[in-house]
């Protein structure tokens, strides 16, 4: 364990009560420990700027990854003080524990070195769960056109604003006990096509959901709902799609819902 | 789980409902009458009625405690494939074995 002088490099003077004790976890693939650092303590702050700052101002090794630092891009979540987090979008003050940060890479993925986990499982199962968009026309016909109020469309609303960035997944104790299990992002992308009427064969999207590592397998506990930064409810989502999936089983109906 | 499996269970909860509050029922009356063992076998041996509640009871135990076991060993003890499969039938056909027993026990003559 190392600790950094962080007045060496800083301009500001900071007094002893404005450090912040803050361990990050350091190493590659699934070798490594907690690092220490010292970093003074700003009035507002967020997660990333701590990150940043310990890699411009000690140590330029430290690998992470961000990109937009608005909440927008999903690229630089992390485990903040054991809880999935959109790091750029969270403030330090709400939630240090007795002045102290402990960061790390996102749950139930691996990690690539220091704070940036290999994403390509998460993705993977994206494309698993369906959500790719096969359209119902050709460029060269006419757009269908979809009423915002179409009942269909309004719950797809619900989910499009995903932005990717995984924190759901993390939370997921589902997804930690079975790894193969799709996970919330991915199924509730597969309920927004299910949703959507332009998508051609929306039983496909039911069937891709309903193999042994689908959406069956959610235990519907919510952490997905009660984590993601972007308000969604990828809870609901999984619960429409075993509803749909249901249905389909016992009328074994192969049409839309329309 | 698939959807066969999900399906499966929740329909199997669903049989089970009202059976349960049947099988509660069953029992209050039972102690609160007074009926002896005798009196019980009375009226259950040679029943039809008897024989498909407790046989329906026990189908629907078996499928949906089967079910439910595999996902505890699956995510409990990382077990997968055709060992998962295994332990699903061996714990289902063993409850429905003992359930059947003791269902013809009490009805059959
Ligand atoms: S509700 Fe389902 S998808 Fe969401 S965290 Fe729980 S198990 Fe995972
Ligand atoms: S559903 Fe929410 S938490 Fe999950 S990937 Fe999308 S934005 Fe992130
Ligand atoms: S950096 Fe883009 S969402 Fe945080």
């Amino acid at each position: 364990m190392y600790f950094h002088n962080p007045l060496k490099n800083d301009r500001c003077a900071v007094s002893e009560e404005d450090i912040l004790e803050v361990s990050v976890w350091r190493g590659t693939g699934d070798t490594g420990e907690y690092e220490t650092f010292q970093v003074p303590a700003r009035e507002s702050q967020t997660v990333l700027d701590v990150v940043t700052w310990i890699q411009q101002q000690i140590d330029p090794s430290l690998s992470y990854r961000y990109a937009c630092r608005v909440g927008m891009c999903g690229s630089c979540a992390m485990m903040v003080n054991g809880e999935p987090r959109w790091t750029c979008r969270t403030h330090v003050k709400k939630v240090t524990r007795d002045g102290a940060l402990q960061i790390g890479p996102l749950r139930n993925l691996p990690t690539i070195k220091d704070l940036a986990a290999d994403m390509d499982p998460f993705f993977d199962k994206w494309i698993a769960a369906g959500g790719v968009h096969t359209p119902s026309r050709s460029r060269a016909e006419p757009i269908a056109e979809v009423s915002p109020e179409d009942p269909g469309r309004v719950e797809a609303n619900k989910g499009i604003e995903c932005i990717n960035c995984s924190v759901c997944y993390a939370a997921c104790d589902t997804v930690a006990n079975t790894p193969d299990y799709l996970g919330p992002a991915a199924l509730q992308r597969a309920w927004t096509l299910y949703n959507d009427s332009k998508v051609e064969d929306r039983q496909a999207v039911l069937d891709a959901v309903s193999k042994n590592n689908g959406c069956h397998n959610c235990h519907t506990q919510g952490s997905c709902t009660q984590y993601c930064p972007n308000e969604l409810d990828p809870l609901s989502a999984i619960a429409g799609l075993k509803r749909a999936s249901a249905k389909s089983f016992l009328f074994k109906s192969k049409e839309d819902r329309q | 789980m698939n959807l066969g499996l999900y399906m499966a269970q929740r329909l199997s909860a669903m049989v089970m409902v009202p059976l349960v509050f049947g099988h509660l029922g069953v029992m209050i009356y039972a102690i609160q009458g007074g009926l002896t063992t005798a009196e019980i076998l009375e009226r259950t041996m040679g029943s039809l009625w008897w024989f498909l509640f407790y046989g329906c009871f026990v189908v629907a135990v078996s499928i949906h405690s089967a079910i439910g076991m595999r996902v505890i060993v699956h995510e409990v003890l990382k077990l997968r494939g055709l060992a998962l499969e295994l332990v699903m039938w061996a714990f289902g056909i063993s409850i429905l074995f003992l359930g059947a027993r003791a269902v013809m026990a009490v009805t059959m003559l």
